[in-house]
């Protein structure tokens, strides 16, 4: 029978099936992190339960850790007591553990990938929502609760119901400036939060394929923001680059074995999906939000909807709302909104070529008078790569905060934070009420308005700037 | 896992759509170890708000969550789950549930009762006149109820058959899952030697 890319993944790992159950499926891959896990161990402590496959687990420190001064003592004491937690745990039963000040350490959702862990074919879970950023190599990947990870940690499986499967066809290509995060912003603004519900969700067309591993990995990395419960891209020779040499890449017969198999993880010709949903990328632009959901957004070009264009009621009580909260006068031109800090990190785009692309806009600016940017790499591996090619220095000159690797501001669980009624443009993936700080204003952002933005102190694009002056 | 058969109690009218787990319980109060004491964190920055439909005492003894569509969207967060519950939630019905919320109320024992949109209205208007009026979940017939007389609302709810078998049951998860362990173990000799492991 003729199957999609995530049916053939889903099926290649149901351990048992039954009539009236949801299907038992085995996971390759669990990563963990020091907010949600804490009460999974306990629960196996409770039951005097092992982990059954700790080489198939992971730990990092990331949500809630410092990014300056992370060699010494932590200072928040709650903090503190969920990464000594995690710590104790990952000696208690065996798990790898990449700690503050490993070379390893950083977002989980940066970690895996870097290492090579994350590989086509997976099944990847975490108890964070974004591991559906995984889903750009073609595993399925996505989110836990708590309870679940205990599941996995317990029995390597996970009960699911089998989604449905939707397919999002993004043809043409980018124009020059516009990004991956652009795209799917505007698919979010396109569908609304709710749009992916119950499915897995499979990106292709000539735009996804075009992107590169980073650019794959935002766009999945942000299904969750309109409800699917994955995204996943077929496994290309880009993805295959990009894979090969990692520290935990198969080597040898193994690659050539793996390689073979991956190669099958396309979706099939005459497959169909539950949906379909169909974009044209030759016509998107810079876009950024305005409200207080992913899918409250418009392009940078454009201005702050006015609440009564909206045909339904309850998204125009929603946009009254957000407008009110985010403390923004609708009509308003998008370019004319001044931000006061400006974020450059997080799982959606703190990867290396993120950085790399930020530093390219901001060389020989200098941030706005009134405004602070602050870069956050997702891992240290990243951070110190950033650092042999000088990037760092182009941050600092420029009068940024170059900081160690971690969530940040991205969830402001560590002293990253927005102050009450302080806006931002972050690069993160969500700009829900409070999300980076009590009070904060956040526009979600690419990596080009991010930069062109912490240069000008008002949204903008690199477009906007004043050409460098180079000296002769 | 306490089992729930049927479940009566205060329900308050929460008229808020896209109520996404950040409104639940907002970052800065995830930080506990443990699974209890979320209930200070539950709508926290709504709570200071003294207008705030929880801090009326007619609903101080409230069970029953009475929410606009989309209800937990957002982050995994399962400490949405335990903050209702250690406020004192045992129920909540809303025309449209997050998929992880959804899930993740179904392990911890919060029953999410999924009802037509005009139904959520209809017990909204039922809590408006009757302020402090309970609701019934009666999870063995899958029926939310209010009222009483002509105008009683009784309708149905979605929740999927087993997750409602698991809660009728009281069942954990894990205990279940275990029993089949031979399954897992014969499912484990047949995956490629190439899959990567984190510890060689
Ligand atoms: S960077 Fe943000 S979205 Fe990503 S894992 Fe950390 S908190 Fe979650």
């Amino acid at each position: 029978m003729a199957k999609t890319l995530a049916e053939k993944v889903w099926d290649e790992h149901v351990v048992r099936s039954a009539e009236g159950e949801p299907d038992l499926l085995y996971i390759d891959l669990h990563l963990i992190h020091e907010v949600t896990s804490p009460q999974a161990f306990d629960g196996l402590r409770l039951a005097g339960r092992p982990v059954r496959r700790p080489d198939l687990t992971l730990a990092t420190e990331d949500h809630n850790v410092p990014t300056i001064d992370w060699d010494k003592p932590i200072a928040d004491p709650v903090s503190k007591t969920q990464v000594d937690t995690l710590r104790n745990n990952a000696a208690e039963f065996g798990v790898r553990l990449h700690p503050l000040g490993d070379i390893e350490q950083g977002i989980v959702h940066v970690v895996g990938p870097q290492l090579g862990l994350t590989q086509p074919g997976m099944t990847i879970v975490c108890g964070d929502s974004h591991t559906s950023t995984h889903g750009a190599f073609g595993a399925i990947a996505f989110g836990i609760g708590t309870s679940e990870v205990e599941h996995v940690l317990a029995t390597q499986t996970l009960m699911q119901a089998k989604p449905k499967t939707m397919a999002v066809t993004i043809n043409g290509s980018l124009p020059a400036g516009v990004t991956a995060k652009d795209m799917v912003l505007t698919l979010i603004t396109h569908t609304g939060t709710g749009g992916g519900q119950g499915y897995i969700v499979e990106y292709r067309g000539q735009a996804i394929e075009e992107l590169s591993m980073e650019g794959r990995m935002t766009v999945c990395n942000m299904s969750i923001e309109w409800g699917a419960k994955a995204g996943l891209i077929a496994p290309d020779q880009t993805t295959f680059d990009y894979i090969e040499g990692k520290p935990e890449a198969p080597k040898g017969a193994d690659w050539d074995a793996a390689v073979a198999h991956w190669k099958t993880l396309v979706t099939d010709a005459d497959a169909t999906y539950d949906e379909e949903i169909v974009l044209d990328a030759s016509v998107m632009t810079p876009f950024v939000t305005w409200g207080t959901n992913p899918g409250q957004g418009v392009a940078l070009g454009g201005t702050v909807p006015v609440p009564a264009d909206f045909e339904e009621e309850q998204d125009r009580v929603a946009a009254e709302k957000a407008l009110e909260y985010m403390g923004l006068e609708a009509g308003t031109p998008m370019r004319e909104v001044r931000v006061d800090t400006v974020f450059v990190g997080s799982c959606t785009n703190g990867r290396i070529e993120d950085l790399r692309l930020a530093a390219e806009i901001i060389k020989g600016h200098k941030v706005a008078e009134g405004t602070r940017l602050l870069v956050v790499p997702g891992s240290v591996r990243v951070r110190l790569q950033a650092m042999e090619e000088g990037l760092d220095k182009v941050f600092s000159d420029a009068g940024a905060e170059w900081r160690g690797a971690g969530c940040s501001m991205c969830l402001g669980m560590n002293p990253d934070q927005l102050t009450p009624g302080e806006r931002s443009a972050s690069t993160s993936n969500r700009n829900f009420e409070g999300r980076q700080g009590k009070g904060g204003r956040t526009h979600l952002v690419s990596i080009p308005v991010a930069a062109a933005t912490a240069i000008r102190g008002t949204l903008s694009s690199p477009a906007d700037l004043e050409p460098v002056h180079v000296e002769a | 896992m306490d089992k729930f058969t049927s479940h009566t109690g205060v329900a308050v009218p929460l008229k808020r759509s896209n109520v996404d787990t950040d409104q639940i319980i907002p970052a800065v109060y995830l930080k506990r170890v443990t699974r209890s004491g979320f209930e200070d964190g539950l709508f926290s920055a709504w709570r200071s708000d003294p207008d705030f439909v929880l801090n009326k005492p007619e609903y101080a003894s409230a069970s029953v969550l009475v929410a606009g569509p989309d209800f937990g969207t957002g982050s995994s967060r399962e400490h949405a789950v335990w903050a209702l519950q250690n406020y004192g939630f045992r129920a909540v019905i809303s025309s449209r549930f997050a998929d992880i919320f959804r899930g993740n109320s179904g392990k911890a024992g919060l029953v999410a009762a999924q009802v037509d949109e005009k139904v959520v209205q209809r017990i909204w208007d039922h809590l408006d006149e009757h302020p402090g009026a309970t609701v019934t979940v009666d999870l063995e017939s899958r029926t939310v109820r209010a009222g009483e007389g002509p105008d009683a609302i009784v309708d149905s709810f979605d929740i999927d058959d087993y997750t409602r078998w698991r809660l009728l049951e009281g069942l954990d998860d894990v205990g279940i899952t275990l029993s089949h362990a031979d399954v897992i173990s014969e499912f484990e000799t047949s995956r490629p030697s190439w899959k990567p492991l984190t510890q060689h």
